[in-house]
């Protein structure tokens, strides 16, 4: 049952031309989106997961960013190598985006009604007001806001923050887009409201069959929406696999740690485990794996030498050593044979 | 708002009260006596105190402030000691003169000030942005006597292009009818004089502009920088929408708050007349008119003249905050 392939990403490298020299905060990542699929992308603050998308949208601030290298291909067209003016015609029709904080993500200065048009307008210039405010309330009922009327009339600080992102969804969504990237479309809004938001987006993807890319770092999210989860670290893609096979049988040491730190209601425990450290600057990446200096199951390789990608399953790959089967009978006389999942079991 | 407009004029009771009491003594404390001054020195002592006694200067200094006080209430501004003419009829022709340079120096500021912000910001660290900068900073700190001089000097002297001085043609005066004479020639289809008088408010005109530009860019400059930085900046980028739309609509009006602040105070202090630029180029407006006043020991005319560039402070004031509301509809004034 393969689908076709409506974002492809290959090999995108951003970097970030600064003072101490260039920093790439996305370094050479590929991926694909599916038609009509949900795909995540999983990591903590700084490991380019925002710059992914900005850079899918055209919108990495530039001067200091840039794309560096690579291909976003969308449908097949090449965005990386577009114009401003080009890129401003794909923006909002075909790929729209919404942000983190819906607080400040609307203009506070322009009624909801005004901003729904504007996005309608801009890319449908032969529509008259009339059919614009039309599509604007079909589309504000069509994400379950009540009253769509009224609302066109005012502004967003008289709406909740529940409201206001559905809003954004609505204008995202107004122009039919063919992959709809959610940029932590909930942190910012209280767990009942989360819940609601994405059950929408779960809902609006399975109505209109607009592929779904959500940046977050919360792996109850992740569980509650996606199909595929990709798990970002320092810039790289650590793992890649469907939503069930991340949970039941993460292979990358950083996504265990990742799925270990998450509160379980079931068991008590005293301290709710973290990984140790942080992750590394932007600029301060040593050679090696990037997650060796926070792992618990390096080994000298580790520090020598960036492991590439390796299969687990056709569907699963991970960035990490204990995958390669030179490696296999090596560890597993250092480790005791601690290696494949087995500590998380024991949690 | 009416209540809230209501509410702010009766502020205004005690402001201008306590303000004309404060000018009231403060010209008394002047050297010099009016009916000398009128008089002349060679005037003899009994005919210096006759005069005195007639525009009732050797009444106790309450009883003059009370008259004065009666006066205001009843609409009536007090008389020239000088011309003897009523000042409310009087300071009109001075005050439209004003008026019409400080809106044409407001309406240069405006449209390049705000743009150079603009600009500026849309292009930080641009080439654009560091000249339009020290422009800027030059703007605010050049001297605007010297300013006005060498426009006279380079314009009118050099190249003969424009007017050194006045409001008129003095052999072709303006046959006044609002005194605002931009009106005024269109009133009467003179185009001929229309352009003289548009000619005649260029230079005085860059003069004036010249602090409030610089001061308008810098204030637009800052305020859109951190506007841009904003979220829904970048909303209506990811809408497709193009940049001059993104500025000029979506930032733009976010960042007008603290502009209109100073283009507020900013033209209160033209209105209340600009003497320097106003001497320096011979223009009849209030700022002249005061200072004249002042040479003449004219108490009635400081006091009033000052009482009237007051409540047209206050009263710009008052707009700009109003203005507010029209811009921002979380601003409630209740």
């Amino acid at each position: 049952m393969s689908r076709k392939k409506i974002l492809e990403v290959k090999d995108l490298e951003t970097s970030f031309f600064t003072d101490d020299g260039r920093i790439a905060a996305v370094d050479h990542i590929s991926f694909s989106v599916e038609e009509g699929e949900i795909l995540a992308i999983v990591g903590e603050s700084g490991c380019g997961k925002s710059v992914t998308s900005l850079s899918i949208m055209g919108l990495v601030p530039s001067p200091p960013g840039k794309i560096t290298a690579g291909e976003i291909l969308l449908d097949g067209q090449n965005l990386a190598t577009l114009s401003e003016k080009e890129m401003r015609q794909i923006r909002g029709k075909d790929v729209a985006m919404i942000f983190q904080e819906p607080m400040t993500s609307l203009n506070p200065l322009f009624t909801i009604g005004n901003q729904m048009m504007e996005a309608i307008q801009i890319h449908n210039k032969t529509w008259t007001k009339k059919q614009a405010k039309e599509r604007a309330i079909e589309m504000m009922k069509l994400v379950g806001l009540p009253r769509a009327e009224e609302l066109f009339k005012e502004y967003p600080h008289q709406l909740s923050g529940g409201m206001r992102q559905r809003v954004m969804i609505a204008m995202a969504l107004v122009c039919d887009p063919k992959v709809l990237i959610a940029d932590e479309p909930t942190t910012a809004l209280d767990v009942t409201i989360q819940a609601q938001i994405l059950k929408l987006m779960k809902d609006l993807n399975i109505r209109l069959q607009t592929a779904v890319l959500l940046i977050t770092h919360d792996l109850g999210v992740v569980a509650e929406t996606c199909e595929r989860v990709i798990v970002m670290y320092a810039g790289q893609i650590v793992e890649q696999a469907p939503v069930q096979e991340i949970f039941k049988n993460p292979q990358h040491p950083y996504t265990k740690g990742l799925i270990q730190s998450v509160p379980d209601m079931r068991y008590k425990k005293d301290a709710l485990y973290s990984i140790p450290g942080n992750v590394p600057k932007p600029g301060s990446i040593q050679k090696g794996c990037r997650f060796a200096p926070r792992c618990e199951y390096a080994f000298p390789r580790c520090s020598e030498e960036n492991p590439e990608l390796y299969s687990k399953t056709k569907a699963h790959t991970a960035r990490c050593f204990l995958l390669d089967s030179e490696n296999e009978v090596v560890l597993h006389a250092e480790m005791g044979g601690q290696v494949n999942g087995e500590r998380i079991a024991e949690s | 708002m009416l209540h809230y407009i209501g509410k702010r004029l009766l502020h205004l009771i005690p402001v201008l009260l306590g303000m004309t009491f404060i000018v009231f003594l403060i010209i008394r404390a002047i050297p010099g006596d009016p009916a000398q001054v009128i008089l002349g020195q060679q005037a003899t002592a009994e005919a210096v105190a006759a005069l005195r006694d007639k525009l009732g200067l050797n009444n106790p200094w309450y009883i003059q402030y009370f008259d004065y006080l009666k006066g205001i209430l009843t609409g009536d501004l007090g008389e020239s000691l000088r011309t003897r003419q009523g000042i409310v009829t009087e300071v009109w022709p001075y005050l439209a003169a004003t008026f019409e340079l400080a809106i044409f120096a407001m309406i240069i500021a405006v449209i390049v000030g705000m743009n150079a912000g603009i600009v500026s910001a849309w292009f930080q660290n641009s080439w654009f942005d560091y000249i339009a900068m020290v422009i800027a900073l030059i703007g605010v700190s050049i001297p605007i006597f010297w300013l006005g001089l060498m426009e006279q000097w380079i314009f009118s002297v050099k190249l003969g292009w424009l007017p050194t001085s006045g409001r008129e043609e003095v052999r072709d005066p303006v046959s006044a009818i609002t005194h605002l004479y931009l009106i005024d020639t269109l009133m009467q289809g003179r185009f001929d004089q229309f352009v003289v008088t548009l000619k005649h408010l260029i230079l005085p005109g860059i003069a004036l502009a010249t602090i409030p530009t610089a001061i308008i860019a810098r204030m637009t400059r800052a305020s859109m920088l951190e506007v841009m930085r904003s979220d829904f900046v970048r909303t209506a980028r990811a809408k497709g929408q193009k940049m001059f739309v993104v500025i000029y609509k979506h930032a733009l009006k976010n960042a007008l708050i603290p502009v209109l602040t100073i283009v507020g105070l900013q033209t209160g202090m033209l209105l209340g007349g600009a003497i320097l630029t106003e001497t320096i180029f011979s223009w009849p407006g209030i700022g002249r008119y005061i200072y004249e006043a002042i040479g003449y020991r004219d108490y009635p005319v400081i006091q009033s003249g000052i009482l009237i560039v007051a409540f047209l402070f206050i009263m710009i004031n008052l707009i700009v905050d109003i203005l507010y509301t029209v811009i921002d509809s979380r601003i409630k004034y209740n």
